[in-house]
């Protein structure tokens, strides 16, 4: 932790030092959010639910992207592709093969993973643009591939198949309010998961890759096996994403997105969160689909203003918005949201001596 | 392989190669002057057709528009203005990021990119212009009689024909300048060092505001090719995006190589079209992108670039 503590104030054992939790408001800040979240179906209505679903389950994507883009230093433009892939794999596994969605949903991350290493493989070759070339091109071949091939199963020209409703003991997923706890759950699974990567040798691998591969090597950090675990990792996590998206709106394939557009939006929400950082992709996802929600809103009450634009005021707020977003916090905050969280902190912390 | 089309195919895909060249020049000129690689071209070009369409009348009737312009002066007012854009993305855009690392300037354009796309959908609405005035019809039709070909002969559209000769032209006119005016000179020295640019008089600043002027011209100008084969639409920017692999294939350093490797992409796309596999036939639209990879793996400085020594 980079965070500088106050005199007097240190750790008396290794349990200590290792601790999530260090002060009783982190427990208690944890302990509402988390009452918050579970709570949430009883006292929200159904839209900020769905909001809160969708939130959910883009953080995970983002959180995979964190590792590979914002602890490893690679770019990738195809997050989106991977849930696609996450999203296919457990639909057919449900519905061809049987399984249940509970269980389907690790292989489908495993399928994803698969892929991801696949066009990891090009990080062998090239690094900085060029990979993210390599990328680029992944996310164009990947729905392509979708389209034109195995038309039976994955749909073909239509660009979508039916996705099935999780079955477990008699609970209707179809309701969001109870399809929200898988999310939920699968985000805390994964949360704690990233905490403790980003600590151990894993996570400071990856940073030593990004700050610097010729000292990363020299250290004894194989690089190309380093990288391939970062794409291994964040493929993985955009299939559990995708796949929890997918059953979530009972169908998947490029008709539901899952293209270029939507990779670039995961870039933007990891950057305005704040690279590098477990904080980054919870704040940088609430931010930019909170934003698109109220362009959205802005876009209908302009539409019903002047009914002949409707069907270009409809949709064009969204990318005005999220690009002058992203061009804002690049000039004036590059270190993102979780930058301010902190520095709000340290200045709570040294009241009233901040400046 | 469907024998009888590839000569067909084979003209149509040089043909359209120059347009992807042109559009890929404008990449490789901002990237050689300032390093930034630009995710927005694309959008440029699309919001260049736009802006031309736009100063025709828009599609309405003949002097019924707001402003209704002849298409030459209508062109000539469009590449005014994106180069008044191209010079205003680069002060208020792309200088805060100087010194910044390559992912926030990656970000910065394609931030722009969402931008321009949200702003022409505004502007001039979503659906497809097909009304784009073209000098020529789709069936004026230009026959070159050549025994083996599909019909004994090769059918080219006048309207192909003639966006080839001008991007053709206009890249050989920018390639001239870059390498053989003076300021092109300053544009290669600054290229090259910032600094040392610097001290032998070059105002830096000034360059890579130019640079980006000139850039906003050539998507323009690729954009209103495009628009005359294919009508303006918001899919242009996509359209603009296979100058990605072209860019690559060339060299990212050379400007040459981008108009080559934009005729190697169109002759690509062009002759998977003859294979007699719909499979085949269908990945015209991801062949470039399997060729990108092919490149990054066997010669990732591509055809023409400088090749840095570096460990991966």
């Amino acid at each position: 932790m980079a965070m500088l503590r106050p005199a007097g104030d240190f750790d008396r054992s290794y349990e200590q030092d290792m601790a999530l939790l260090r002060q009783p408001w982190h427990y208690w800040l944890l302990g509402i959010s988390l009452l918050a979240a579970f709570t949430l179906p009883l006292w929200g209505d159904a839209y900020l639910v769905a909001t809160a679903n969708q939130i959910a389950y883009t953080i995970i994507a983002v959180q995979g992207l964190n590792i590979l883009t914002g602890y490893t230093g690679q770019i990738s433009l195809s997050q989106a592709a991977f849930m696609l892939v996450g999203g296919y794999a457990s639909a057919l596994l449900v519905f061809h093969a049987g399984l249940s969605f509970f269980i389907a949903l690790p292989l489908a991350a495993l399928a994803a993973g698969a892929i991801g290493l696949i066009f990891g493989l090009a990080s062998l070759r090239v690094k900085g643009f060029y990979l993210a070339f390599a990328t680029l091109a992944a996310q164009f071949i990947i729905p392509w591939l979708s389209r034109h091939t195995f038309k039976d199963y994955l749909g073909g020209a239509n660009g979508a198949i039916e996705v099935p409703l999780p079955q477990l003991a008699g609970v209707n997923f179809g309701e969001v309010s109870n399809y929200f706890y898988i999310s939920l759950v699968v985000l805390l699974i994964t949360t704690v998961l990233m905490f403790n990567v980003s600590r151990t040798r894993l996570g400071r691998a990856f940073v030593s890759v990004r700050d610097n591969d010729l000292a990363a090597e020299l250290l004894g950090v194989n690089l190309f096996a380093y990288k391939l675990r970062a794409f291994f990792i964040a493929a993985m996590l955009a299939g559990l994403a995708g796949a929890i998206k997918a059953h979530s709106q009972r169908g998947v394939g490029t008709e539901f997105g899952y293209g270029l557009n939507e990779s670039i939006i995961f870039l933007g929400m990891l950057v305005i969160g704040g690279l590098g950082t477990n904080l980054g992709p919870f704040l940088g996802v609430a931010f930019i689909i909170l934003l698109e929600d109220l362009s959205d809103l802005l876009g209908g009450v302009l539409a019903a203003a002047f009914p002949e634009l409707s069907s270009q005021l409809l949709t064009s707020f969204r990318p005005i918005f999220f690009g002058v977003a992203l061009m804002l916090f690049l000039i004036y905050e590059p270190r993102g949201l979780s930058h301010r969280w902190q520095l709000l902190r340290a200045g709570w912390r040294l009241r009233p001596f901040t400046r | 392989m469907n024998w009888p089309l590839v000569p067909q195919q084979f003209v149509t895909g040089i043909l359209n190669g120059g347009t992807i060249g042109l559009i890929a020049l404008g990449i490789v000129l901002i990237y050689k002057s300032s390093e930034v690689f630009n995710f927005a071209h694309g959008h440029l070009v699309m919001f260049g057709a736009f802006l031309t369409w736009w100063f025709t009348g828009g599609g309405a009737e003949p002097g019924a528009g707001l402003i209704d312009l002849p298409l030459w002066a209508a062109v000539v007012a469009a590449l005014l203005v994106s180069m008044g854009i191209g010079l205003l993305i680069e002060r208020f855009a792309l200088r805060p990021m100087t010194g910044q690392p390559l992912l926030a300037i990656m970000l910065m354009t394609l931030g722009l990119a969402q931008l321009l796309e949200g702003a022409t959908a505004v502007l001039f609405g979503v659906e497809l212009k097909s009304n784009f005035p073209a000098p020529f019809s789709p069936s004026d039709v230009l026959v070159i009689p050549f025994p083996g070909a599909f019909g004994d002969a090769i059918r080219l559209k006048y309207t192909l024909v003639a966006t080839f000769v001008v991007a053709t032209l206009a890249a050989v006119i920018f390639i001239w300048f870059f390498n053989s005016t003076k300021t092109g000179l300053a544009m290669r020295a600054t290229a090259e060092d910032h600094e040392v640019a610097r001290s032998v008089g070059i105002r830096v600043r000034r360059v890579f505001g130019l640079s980006w002027g000139i850039a906003g011209v050539i998507a323009t100008l690729g954009g209103v090719l495009l628009a005359t084969v294919s009508g303006v639409s918001l899919n242009l920017s996509t359209v603009a995006l296979i100058a990605f692999p072209a860019i690559l294939l060339g060299g990212l350093e050379s400007l040459g190589g981008a108009l080559l490797g934009g005729f190697a992409i169109g002759l690509v796309q062009a002759l998977v079209q003859a294979s007699r596999l719909i499979e085949v036939r269908n990945s015209s639209e991801i062949a470039p992108y399997l060729l990108l990879l092919v490149v990054l793996l066997i010669r990732p400085e591509g055809l023409f670039g400088q090749k840095r020594i570096e460990r991966i």
